[in-house]
């Protein structure tokens, strides 16, 4: 589990104030391994997910924590389908998890005259 | 096509209607074109009498007037214009064919070409989805023509959907059954048997006439079934010799028997009580209402069962049934605190209350129980009044306590009065105390809604909540409807949109066959133009391609309407399965030049629907893809729209 263990590393690393692990991780990359392998579909290019497939809980602007947000991948318990490491290396899955992370934040909805007609 | 003489065809199908009506009146007279009268004008008729009230008005008259068809010579056809111009019908979407040219001819010529005024279409899909869609705005059914065979063929699938959704379409089928007579060649390929046989699976009732006076009795029984709930369409074969020859009443007077409504059947007294006094018993009820209603009058009735219980009512996807913005709608995450459930005209009761994953490499899912072991059913469906058995849309089965056979609008006074009757104080007290802790529920689901929408706001391709935000800002000053249309948008307009007339949503498909949206928009519309109201359709790329000669329908008679494209690019459901299945199996999925896998994308070329609409009369604007493009473009196509004309946004958009 190459990416549970890069994970475990650059968590101490960040605990011990020396790295961020998003910016360890590539961004870029992750994008590109977001849309190649599909994530994309159920969840939407920002991780917004959709009411059926994400029942209220999108990945972007997770809560999860980058390594059970990997376990969860590689065994969801829900409608998701499994990616294992065979279709979706550890590496990729830290770079989309830094993808997620990277995604902006969104504004309060109070503030967009449109959700508020 | 030279057509046959009917003064030398007495076929064995007409000779022992003949015979049998000759029978009957102790004479064998068969008319000839010889001794037909020239026809007289319908007779006014002078009162005698106060007119009746409506009820003994239906009682006492069993037929309307009819022309004087005693002396024959008119074509069959008129007769049978005549007989359907005693129904309500004001449309006829339909797709021209040599089959039904005779009645064709008599609906522009004799009919004058009003009720039903003829809506011209480029499919049989087109008109059977039109149908449809209107209905579920008007609640009044329409009637299309399909041609031999072939063109019955291509309308199955939107016939198929309107079963499922429980809505009436009359469908009239040509066919030219005489062998010895019928031309060879293609009106011969064109034949059948029984042409009702592709689609007798999926319509309720279905008849041959062999005669006029036998048709008459045909198409007002179809018309009486297809409106008595469970509400679905029926088919009539219709016969082109039948229908160009002349009109023969074999020595009796031909009539059109009077359509009276049937009542629609309610649930049984006894049954309807022992489910108020569950209900009003209970801690945590629950209502659950998916095709139930479709009228103000239905929603108004489902309010009040729901206030009077003070118990949440979770809309599925059927019809609106309660306004999204009372606080008694809820989400389907009441359903675990249930202890009684009051099912309404459920299409899957099993799944309501259970749950199937779909997360197994072999296809067989998992299963699990969404509710506490002791928790009550209770049911009022006409699913039981439905008898069909080969195609599968009556779903799991799911055994109730208490199930309910009757149509749901028909049943709620009875309940409504029976839940009255049992609500004590105390149990009064308890439920609003029940209703204080819901309506704070519904307020904070709100809120998270809205957040939820935030998310990705800025993103382009344009996320679907911004997609929804954006149109209902364009329209929510206007007497707006989301007319039936097929863009699975992630149900933001039901999130968003404060929805409180039926016609603000109506529903799916029911059968959830790609390509209905379009046409069945277009239905939509079509009754909403009558009304003077506003319509807007989301319609998905996928379902567009499948009969976009439906949008030429629109243009061509002036139905205003904006369609707001939710162009993600990809039949996505499939994009989705094809993903599932290559993980299941442990496989990269092959995407090839795309970004789905292999066959699932729209891409490459991307298709321009803005430019397809313009080629067939609409206003469009796009492809959009910077949403701050979107509000003003939604702008421009609301004027065009509320000038009279069609208009089309072609957005770019996320997935779902």
């Amino acid at each position: 589990m190459r990416f549970v263990g890069v994970y475990l590393a650059l968590s101490a690393a960040f605990a011990a104030g020396v790295v961020n692990p998003a910016a360890a991780a590539s961004v870029e990359n992750g994008k590109t391994a977001f849309v190649k392998n599909g994530c994309w579909q159920c969840h939407g290019f920002e991780g917004q997910g959709s009411v059926t497939t994400s029942a209220g809980r999108v990945i972007a602007d997770t809560q999860l924590p980058a390594d059970a947000f990997a376990a969860y991948v590689r065994k969801p318990t829900g409608a998701m389908p499994p990616f294992s490491a065979t279709v979706l290396s550890d590496s990729d899955l830290a770079d989309i998890y830094a993808y997620l992370e990277a995604r902006p934040k969104p504004q309060a909805a109070k503030d967009i005259p449109l959700l508020n007609q | 096509m030279p057509k046959k003489d009917a003064s030398l065809k007495l076929n064995r199908r007409k000779f022992l209607t003949a015979a049998a009506v000759a029978g009957a009146s102790g004479a064998v007279s068969p008319a000839s074109p010889a001794t037909a009268a020239t026809a007289a004008e319908p007779q006014q008729k002078l009162p005698s009498a106060l007119p009746p009230n409506a009820r003994v008005a239906a009682a006492e008259a069993g037929v309307p007037d009819v022309p004087p068809y005693a002396g024959e010579g008119r074509p069959g056809s008129d007769f049978m214009v005549d007989v359907i111009k005693t129904l309500d019908i004001k449309y006829l979407p339909a797709n021209p064919a040599s089959s039904y040219r005779a009645i064709h001819e008599s609906l522009i010529n004799y009919g004058k070409n009003t009720m039903p005024e003829f809506l011209t279409c480029t499919h049989e899909e087109v008109g059977v989805g039109i149908a449809h869609g209107y209905y579920k705005i008007a609640n009044k059914p329409l009637m299309t023509l399909c041609h031999g065979t072939v063109g019955l063929m291509h309308a199955t699938m939107n016939i198929y959907d309107a079963f499922c959704d429980r809505a009436p379409v009359i469908v009239l089928a040509g066919n030219d059954m005489d062998a010895a007579h019928r031309s060879p060649g293609v009106p011969t390929v064109h034949s059948a048997q029984d042409i009702n046989a592709i689609v007798r699976d999926y319509t309720k009732w279905d008849d041959t006439p062999v005669s006029a006076q036998h048709f008459a009795q045909s198409f007002v029984r179809a018309y009486q079934i297809a409106t008595t709930p469970p509400y679905a369409p029926v088919v009539i074969s219709l016969d082109d010799g039948l229908a160009t020859e002349p009109v023969r009443d074999y020595g009796q007077k031909l009539y059109i028997p009077k359509f009276v409504p049937t009542a629609a059947p309610a649930g049984e007294q006894g049954a309807v009580r022992e489910a108020a006094r569950l209900l009003v018993n209970a801690e945590h009820p629950v209502i659950v209402a998916d095709r139930a209603v479709n009228t103000e009058k239905g929603i108004a009735l489902l309010v009040q069962l729901a206030e009077l219980l003070q118990a949440p009512v979770v809309r599925q996807r059927g019809r609106l049934n309660i306004p999204n913005t009372h606080y008694l709608s809820r989400p389907a995450t009441v359903i675990p605190q249930a202890d009684v459930i009051l099912g309404l005209e459920l299409t899957d009761y099993w799944d309501t209350v259970n749950k199937f994953v779909d997360n197994n490499a072999e296809g067989v899912g998992t299963n699990s129980s969404r509710i506490k072991p002791d928790t009550k059913l209770i049911s009022i469906s006409t699913l039981q009044l439905m008898t069909k058995s080969n195609y599968q849309e009556f779903q799991r089965f799911q055994s109730v306590d208490v199930p309910i056979a009757g149509d749901v609008e028909a049943t709620l006074p009875s309940l409504i009065e029976a839940v009255k009757y049992a609500l004590t104080d105390d149990r009064k007290n308890v439920a609003a105390q029940r209703g204080q802790a819901i309506r704070k529920d519904h307020d904070k689901g709100r809120d998270g809604t809205r957040q939820a929408a935030a998310i990705a706001w800025d993103a382009s391709p344009i996320s679907t909540a911004r997609l929804c935000a954006e149109i209902y800002g364009q329209i929510k000053d206007l007497d707006w409807s989301l007319v039936p249309s097929s863009g699975d948008v992630s149900g933001w307009p039901l999130r968003l949109w404060p929805m409180d007339k039926h016609y603000h949503w109506t529903g799916t498909s029911g059968g959830y066959g790609v390509g209905w949206g379009c046409p069945a928009s277009v239905g939509g519309a079509l009754a909403n133009r009558d009304e003077g109201r506003f319509s807007v359709s989301i319609q998905s790329d996928g379902d567009l391609m499948y009969v976009p000669g439906a949008l030429w329908t629109a243009a061509r008679h002036k139905i205003p309407m904006l369609a707001v494209m939710h162009n993600n690019r990809g039949y996505h459901q499939e994009v989705m399965h094809v993903q599932r299945l290559s993980n299941f199996r442990n496989r990269v999925a092959n995407n090839g030049n795309d970004l789905g896998p292999i066959g699932t994308s729209i891409m490459n070329p991307d298709i321009e629907y803005h430019k397809l609409a313009e080629s067939m009369g609409w206003w469009a604007k796009g492809p959009i893809k910077d949403p701050a493009e979107l509000g003003p473009a939604l702008k421009e196509a609301v004027a065009v729209v509320k000038s009279g004309q069609p208009a089309l946004v072609n957005v770019w958009t996320q997935p779902r």
